[in-house]
């Protein structure tokens, strides 16, 4: 499925609050013996030591584009530097991009959907959150940008777990999944975290998306549980937790998450323009999307993501024999309509 | 639509056995000529220079990617990632004209007649006068393209939302051309009446200067990264569609309320045109490879280079129209003598 063998350059966004690890988890990728070249693409151009040939300062400039669209933003600094490092193809493997800390991320993501010249040569890997385990929830609680770096991410590398207590990392870890019960998340200290947890992701790689489910916290730290959390949330709930077999629940007051799920099959002439005419409207909520849909009539699973309106989906591959025909859709984002978002994914399935 | 097939008959002239194939070995961003000499501008680090006999020789210019390069014909000045602005002229001779104290990349440079050079590094753009006194002005955003005006030290400077017009020698503050948008190319009409960007947006825009209206050129399926005026200036000559896409600047509300003229379709991108000195042809290059020379009066067709090679980067005449030069992205390159 996946391609590795695919000549476009693969592009990963790290995105953190201030103080949260991003330079030393950039670090840690520039000097591990991996005979790997990355151009790296920072904000604060010189003022941090950082050990590389290919080192490019940005400005983070957003720019809207003259489509009437008030969320379709790029970077267009990015697109400029990533057109100028396309002359050196060759001379490096893939592209890491630090955001600052008060970067929203989705800019970023949206230039690799909008940018033909920049589709033609580089592909979003992932995005890459360092979280701080000590002051994330605080962060959660007074930063905005903090907490669209945590609902947005692929990948979330939770750092400084060494400064908290068992009970404080599993409140902040409650905390993100509230928020983003989707990104692989890495405990770590000083960002000790295998590369291959953080590079070569193909998270935005439609061939990739294989599964939606939520990563519940097994990572073996006595947390037992197999019950089903699919945040099926009640919006009016302020922000509290409760209590399931030990593991505290958050609910985010204002950013979540959305599962849909159905076995019957979906009319694809009803979800398709459903879909599109949900992100037109509700685009500049939803952060994120991802789905997998079974439609009548068609033997290949289709398969979707989006970031705020932009969307783009494929037919994937064919349903094997006894794969459950399952349709799964996730949408991360900010005041969800959930009961209309509900509403409108049942009446896309054929009766 | 067409299709050059080499099992056909062609319906179409075609030149290509009189084209020097020249196999240089490098992707190329443009071509210029010094004299008779085409000079193919690589994506790193040297310029390749072929004479009209066929002899290939290389200059180092920079110590990485070259960004940006323009030339009047005595010269070519390029700006690179090293932080470097540098001029190779006819005589082989490469001079370092400035250096960015941080070594920040220098993503666009201007030549204009009397000698004076504007480039930029992120918001800011210098000017050096003939005389060689530099002078800087910060944008509010980066730097997306400059020209100098035909005539005076006048710059256009491109940046997000609009076209800063500099004079370097006065004290004014710089006139501010505001349309919506990121605008990246920019030039002046030979007659100093009209500007026109390439935005980022697969459209351009242009102003008429005596009284700053607008003018909307939009329907594009790709970005417009390539233009040039024809001769005399009467239509500006733009790739990003499957056809040449001539806009009229004859008369004095140049394109406004006019269709474009729609050259030479293929069933591939234009990526390259370069209009002819002094005769209403233009020459064009495709993403699938082919290179035409076109008549602008009724779109009469040669054909240069067969499709079927990597996508034309560059194109260039000489000052006498006499010698025709592409190159392909993959260091495909072919000289024509008319």
């Amino acid at each position: 499925m996946s391609e590795p063998s695919s000549p476009k350059i693969p592009v990963t966004v790290l995105t953190g609050y201030l103080g949260a690890g991003k330079t030393t988890l950039l670090n840690r990728i520039l000097s591990e013996n991996h005979g790997k070249k990355y151009a790296v693409i920072v904000n604060e151009f010189g003022e941090i030591g950082i050990d590389n040939d290919l080192i490019i300062g940005a400005d983070e400039e957003v720019f809207e584009m003259n489509n009437g669209c008030v969320c379709c933003t790029v970077r267009g600094d990015l697109v400029r530097i990533l057109d100028g490092l396309m002359k050196r193809k060759g001379k490096f493997d893939a592209i890491i991009v630090e955001t600052t800390g008060l970067a929203d991320p989705a800019p970023v993501a949206q230039t690799f959907f909008v940018d033909e010249d920049v589709q033609k040569h580089a592909r979003l890997d992932a995005v890459v959150t360092v979280a701080d385990a000590k002051w994330l929830s605080d962060r959660l609680k007074d930063a905005p940008e903090a907490k669209n770096q945590i609902a947005f991410a692929d990948v979330i590398v939770l750092n400084k777990t060494d400064l908290v207590s068992k009970a404080e990392l599993a409140e902040v870890e409650a905390r993100i999944r509230a928020i983003n019960p989707y990104a692989k998340l890495h405990r770590t200290e000083r960002c000790k975290v295998k590369l291959s947890d953080v590079l070569e992701r193909g998270a935005f790689d439609l061939d990739r998306i294989l599964e939606i489910e939520p990563e519940f916290l097994d990572g073996g730290d006595g947390h037992d549980h197999d019950h089903d959390h699919h945040h099926d949330h009640d919006h009016h709930h302020h922000d509290h937790s409760h209590s399931h077999g030990g593991l505290k629940h958050y609910h985010d007051e204002d950013m979540q998450s959305l599962s849909l799920r159905s076995d019957k099959p979906l009319d694809a002439t009803k979800f398709m323009p459903w879909l599109q005419n949900l992100v037109a409207s509700e685009g500049q909520k939803i952060l994120r999307s991802k789905g997998i849909l079974a439609f009548t009539d068609d033997d290949d699973r289709y398969v979707f993501q989006g970031v705020h309106m932009m969307l783009e989906g494929d037919h994937q591959r064919k349903w094997r024999d006894g794969e459950a025909r399952e349709s799964r859709l996730v949408f991360i984002g900010r005041e969800l309509p959930e009961q209309m978002i509900r509403d409108g994914f049942e009446g896309c399935i054929t009766t | 639509m067409k299709e050059f097939d080499p099992g056909e008959s062609a319906s179409i002239v075609s030149v290509t056995d009189k084209v020097r194939p020249l196999p240089l070995g490098h992707a190329v961003t443009s071509v210029h000529f010094l004299g008779d000499n085409a000079c193919f501008v690589g994506a790193e680090e040297s310029v390749s220079v072929v004479s009209a006999r066929g002899d290939i020789s290389q200059t180092p210019v920079h110590g990485g990617g070259i960004l940006c390069a323009v030339s009047d014909g005595a010269r070519i000045v390029m700006g690179g990632d090293d932080g470097k602005v540098v001029a190779l002229n006819a005589k082989g001779e490469v001079t370092l004209l400035a250096t960015d104290a941080k070594r920040r990349w220098i993503d666009n440079v201007a030549l204009q007649p009397d000698g004076a050079v504007a480039w930029s590094a992120g918001k800011t753009a210098y000017v050096r006068s003939g005389k060689g006194e530099e002078k800087s002005f910060d944008m509010p955003s980066t730097v997306g393209g400059l020209a100098f005006a035909p005539k005076g030290l006048r710059l256009a400077v491109a940046h997000y939302n609009g076209v800063t017009l500099w004079f370097p020698n006065m004290a004014a503050q710089p006139e501010f051309l505001e349309w919506a948008g990121s605008h990246l190319a920019v030039t002046f009409s030979p007659d100093n009446k009209f500007l026109v960007t390439a935005m980022h947006e697969p459209a351009m825009h242009g102003w008429r200067l005596a009284d700053n209206r607008h003018m909307r050129m939009s329907g594009y399926p790709g970005r417009v990264r390539s233009m040039s005026w024809s001769a005399g200036g009467k239509g500006l000559a733009t790739s990003g569609a499957d056809t040449v896409i001539v806009w009229p600047f004859g008369s004095k509300d140049g394109p406004m309320g006019k269709e474009p003229a729609m050259l030479a379709p293929l069933q591939a991108r234009v990526s390259a045109v370069a209009c002819h000195p002094k005769q209403d042809i233009l020459a064009a290059g495709y993403s699938d490879g082919t290179v035409l020379m076109v008549r602008l009066e009724d779109g009469a067709e040669i054909l240069v280079r067969r499709n079927g090679g990597a996508a034309v980067s560059g194109l260039g005449w000489n000052a006498k129209g006499t010698l025709l030069a592409y190159a392909a992205e993959d260091g495909d390159a072919g000289l024509l003598e008319l």
